[in-house]
């Protein structure tokens, strides 16, 4: 959710009741405007929380004039102070998936984590404990930077590509009509496109380049990996991820107040095929 | 198509031009020609050139008595007198050749300064004069063709000229097409447009302008208009209005045509009805506003009662809020209305504002009630027809002995739900999915869905009557599945600061009272409160009010008489919390400090928290349930309350595993009873038949006969 409405996108994302108290709210408002300043960002937008068991991760980002660009994600545990993290690589990927349960809230705690490594020694082979410690840092980044490649979503038209390449917020967007707000087609993933360039020309035919730059979401994986509600008799949709159970994107038709939050544990529900 | 049958005439004269055509008749032509060429040339373009227009408009009169031969007339028959304009060029240069005049005239034009009209129609001549009677279109085409490419032509023989106009009408057969559409058309188009050029350019460019056209013919969803109208009519009203600076007032024009558009709806079979559940949901939330207002006179005695049974939502959500939990103070609101329409309409002794369950289509708004004593008795007709099935199986058993054997299964005894107001029926449960929607009483839970409850995972579609399709199979419908998870939530995670509730102990042997545990409380008169920090600070604090619940199913025990040691072996397995030491299933009792809850593999069950670290002096407890993500405490001192707002489902850091398939039963042993023993052999018969004979023979000799009949029988 965009940093500068940020108290309207609160309370239309209040239906999961995920909301911040007053005084996260107060301190959000004003350390973000000095983080937008500081970093000097285009656009600032406050990704979600965290839950820790101890402490909870406050998570913003900033996005630069390019709306695909990196972004550069900060945290905060008293929504004050703000640390940058460093972007998420595939290795800190492959550590952090060791790790299981929840957040300590503490980024320099290290889980430790043993693994049985096969040591060959001449003829033998042995099996061997090996204990492996993950900094909790470095789950939050792979983690961030999961949800947002799996389930950050974004309506159809709110950005547009611009004959140079960059990606643009849409200044004319005026929000989805009621009929498209319900299908799960008229949402992007917030990120590179990657299916796009496996779709066939048949496909691709209506697309228009311009808006149809980013991969929708209907051809997510399982199929019915999303939630979709009309809330507040129609005024609200409201989409919820149950991949990344937390994930909830609020938009009102006709409007263009649209957004993402993440309120959760940071755990991926791999239950999912069992509970649909 | 004009243009494909003018090609092909043009082809047919073509050749006959070259062939035969005395120049004569091709003179003729000429002639015939310049009328039309002339005239639009004239219209068109050549004002510019003044030279030329000068000489060829006076000439036309005097030309035709300069050369009008016989064969003209008879050639071209048409229009003789207008051919003479040609001849005016043609008459100053060479004069003197009687026939080649013809051709002079244009080398004249040529030289003079590209003369369309003089040169053209002689070069055209040459190949349409044929068809004189049909054609005079491409002949006016060709000619101003021909003119552009005059210049090109050498300019000094005399011959020379006819033949290079010939090739040239030649090449050009294909440029006719263009001219005859563009009749009027400037010259300069027509030179330019090389064939080649013209027809390779539609393909693309004009599936460019007819998608452009297509875009701007899209008729507004709205309005009814479409772009290019609305241009085509701006631009009509400027040009028929011719106001000064029309750019800057372009916005007005378009306003003014846009409402001087009137178009008349059309009356279509059905109203339009898109809006319509915004407005029907709004309907509804509208008589929760107005409820206050129908009660009408004697309305004091009646709120006595409601305000006793109507909780305070709004004062424990701020609470919430100030934790940074809750729905939003809009949604509270209209939650805490529905609420109040379900105590005005239920006899309610105590309600509560539960919490959400989230669901796939709908979410679930949950109240939980206590019933004042006239409570309706839906479960005892259930109870009946448990106890009908019993009977049943038992005459199935008991009833034929004789004949094949029956299963010996017997299924596991169905263990009693609990009555209303004891263990996990303690309270009642209204749902409803929207406030302002009509509540929904939940049936009572029963120990076997709630035993099934604990081995899936499934979320919650918002519909009441969706069936469960799980692994095992779960007795009920999405109602059960809701309130079996209700009951686990509520036992697990309904706390209370320690000291709030004490037991009562007059009414201690009123319930069932099997291990001495109690299982009721009141609220205690003397609570003096807790100091917040000590309620963030230690987790003993804090208790539970609500029972727990057995792996039974059940918070109170029962015992099953028939029911088999293994069976309860299995369902301690599946136990969450407590190992049993006894057979009888013993939970922790009520009041329990949550400090003894089990940990969930090394993670902590319960999060505390004050709600600002700023101002500590004022802050509140919030207390997180990390088994079940969503639940939510908070206590400032005195006053506290439970929330649940998730999906329903438990926490686990492993994945969710469905139960193992249940053992296979064994086949029966193979046994004295199972087993044959071989046939009797021959000698074996022989020597039993021996002794038989010997031992009977005295008494009975006939009978003995008849066996050995029979068992010849046998062995054939």
């Amino acid at each position: 959710m965009d940093a500068d409405s940020l108290l309207l996108s609160l309370e239309l994302a209040s239906g999961s009741g995920q909301g911040l108290s007053p005084d996260r709210r107060a301190s959000l408002l004003t350390s973000l405007t000095l983080v937008k300043r500081d970093y000097r960002y285009d656009r600032v937008l406050f990704w979600g929380r965290i839950l820790g068991l101890f402490a909870d991760y406050y998570i913003a980002q900033g996005l630069s004039e390019d709306q695909l660009a990196p972004r550069k994600t900060l945290y905060s545990l008293n929504c004050m102070e703000w640390s940058l993290l460093p972007p998420a690589t595939e290795e800190m990927t492959v550590q952090a998936a060791v790790v299981k349960g929840r957040f300590m809230g503490d980024p320099s705690h290290e889980y430790e984590h043993t693994e049985l490594q096969k040591v060959n020694e001449g003829d033998k082979v042995f099996e061997e404990e090996v204990v492996v410690q993950v900094k909790e840092e470095t789950r939050l980044v792979s983690v961030i930077d999961q949800i947002d490649k799996a389930v950050a979503v974004i309506p159809r038209g709110a950005l547009f590509k611009t004959p140079f390449g960059p990606v643009h917020v849409n200044r004319t967007f005026e929000g989805l009509s009621l009929s498209e707000a319900k299908k799960l087609s008229s949402y992007f993933h917030f990120r590179e496109p990657v299916e796009l360039k496996n779709k066939t020309l048949l496909e691709k035919a209506d697309l228009d380049p311009s808006l149809d730059f980013m991969d929708s979401l209907e051809h997510d994986i399982p199929k019915g990996s999303w939630s979709v509600q009309m809330e507040r008799g129609r005024a609200l949709v409201v989409l919820r991820s149950l991949l990344w159970p937390g994930l909830t994107f609020y938009h009102a038709p006709r409007t263009k107040n649209c957004g993402y939050i993440y309120v959760g544990t940071g755990e991926k529900n791999i239950d999912l095929p069992f509970m649909l | 198509m004009e243009n494909s049958t003018a090609l092909g005439q043009d082809k047919e004269n073509q050749p006959q031009g070259k062939e035969g055509r005395p120049w004569d008749e091709m003179t003729a032509a000429a002639f015939q020609d310049p009328e039309p060429g002339l005239s639009k040339t004239a219209e068109s373009q050549q004002a510019p050139e003044t030279g030329p227009q000068s000489r060829s408009s006076p000439p036309r009169s005097p030309q035709p008595p300069g050369n009008t031969p016989p064969d003209d007339l008879t050639g071209s028959g048409a229009s003789p007198p207008p051919s003479p304009l040609q001849e005016p060029s043609s008459t100053p240069s060479p004069l003197a050749l009687a026939r080649q005049d013809l051709a002079a005239p244009w080398q004249s034009d040529k030289n003079a300064s590209v003369t369309p009209e003089a040169g053209t129609p002689h070069s055209d001549y040459l190949e349409p004069s044929p068809d004189k009677g049909d054609s005079t279109p491409h002949q006016t085409c060709q000619s101003q063709g021909n003119a552009f490419q005059q210049p090109q032509q050498p300019n000094s023989h005399l011959y020379g000229p006819k033949d290079v106009s010939c090739n040239n009408a030649e090449q050009k057969k294909l440029r006719f097409d263009i001219f005859q559409e563009t009749d009027s058309n400037s010259y300069d188009n027509a030179g330019e447009a090389e064939p080649g050029a013209s027809e390779a350019a539609p393909s693309m460019l004009e599936t460019a302008i007819q998608n452009a056209k297509a875009y701007l013919l899209q008729t507004s969803s709205k309005s009814g208009l479409n772009l290019y109208d609305h241009l085509s009519n701006m631009l009509t009203k400027i040009l028929d209005e011719r106001p000064e600076n029309a750019v800057d007032i372009i916005e007005n024009i378009s306003q003014d045509v846009k409402i001087a558009h009137f178009s008349k709806k059309l009356d279509t079979l059905q109203n339009e009805n898109e809006m319509l559940p915004t407005y029907e949901i709004a309907e509804m939330q509208k008589a929760l506003f107005l409820q206050g207002n129908l009660e009408g006179a004697d309305q004091e005695l009646e709120d006595e009662i409601a305000e006793n049974s109507l909780p305070n939502v709004m004062e424990s959500a701020f609470y919430f809020d100030q934790s940074g939990v809750g729905l939003g103070t809009d949604e509270t609101y209209r939650i805490f209305l529905a609420l109040k329409q379900l105590t005005d309409t239920h006899p309610i002794q105590r309600c509560r504002f539960w919490g959400k369950i989230f669901g796939l289509e709908m979410n679930y708004i949950v109240a939980e009630v206590e019933f004042r004593e006239g409570e309706d008795e839906e479960e005892v007709e259930e109870e009946d027809v448990t106890e009908e099935r019993d009977n049943g199986d038992s005459e199935g058993e008991e009833g034929d002995e004789d004949e094949l054997p029956r299963p010996s299964y017997k299924a596991p005894q169905a263990i009693p739900k609990e009555e209303s107001r004891a263990g996990a029926n303690k309270y009642v449960y209204f749902v409803c999915n929207e406030p302002g929607r009509p509540w929904v009483k939940l049936p009572p839970v029963t120990p076997a869905q709630i035993v099934i409850a604990r081995k899936i995972k499934k979320f919650f579609t918002g519909q009441l009557d969706s069936p469960i399709v799980s692994y095992p199979p779960f007795p009920g419908n999405e109602s059960n599945y809701l309130r079996a998870q209700i009951a686990r939530i509520s036992a697990g995670t309904h706390v209370s600061p320690l000291g709030f509730y004490q037991f009562v102990e007059e009414e201690g042997e009123e319930e069932e009272e099997v291990e001495g545990g109690r299982d009721n409380f009141e609220e205690n008169p003397d609570f003096e409160g807790l100091q917040v920090i000590d309620l963030v600070e230690s987790l003993s604090n804090w208790v539970h009010h609500v029972q727990h619940i057995l792996p039974q199913g059940r918070c109170n025990w029962y015992n099953p008489i028939q029911k088999s040691e293994e069976e309860e072996e299995e369902e301690e397995e599946k136990e969450e919390k407590e190992e049993p030491d006894y057979i009888e299933e013993v939970g922790p009792p009520l009041l329990t400090p949550i400090s003894e809850d089990l940990e969930i593999q090394n993670t902590p069950p319960w999060t505390t928290r004050l709600s600002s670290n700023v101002v500590p002096q004022y802050a509140i407890a919030v207390l997180r349930s990390n088994l079940w993500p969503g639940a939510y405490a908070f206590c400032n001192g005195k006053k506290f309350e439970n929330l649940y707002i998730g999906w329903g489902h438990k926490y686990s850091p492993d994945s969710y595993t469905p139960p193992v398939p249940p053992p296979v039963c064994q086949e029966y042993p193979s046994g004295p009873e199972i087993t044959e023993m071989d046939d009797p052999t021959v000698e074996e018969e022989q020597v039993f038949r021996a002794a038989q004979e010997a031992a009977v023979l005295p008494d009975e000799e006939d009978e003995e006969t008849e066996e050995g009949e029979d068992e010849e029988e046998d062995y054939d």
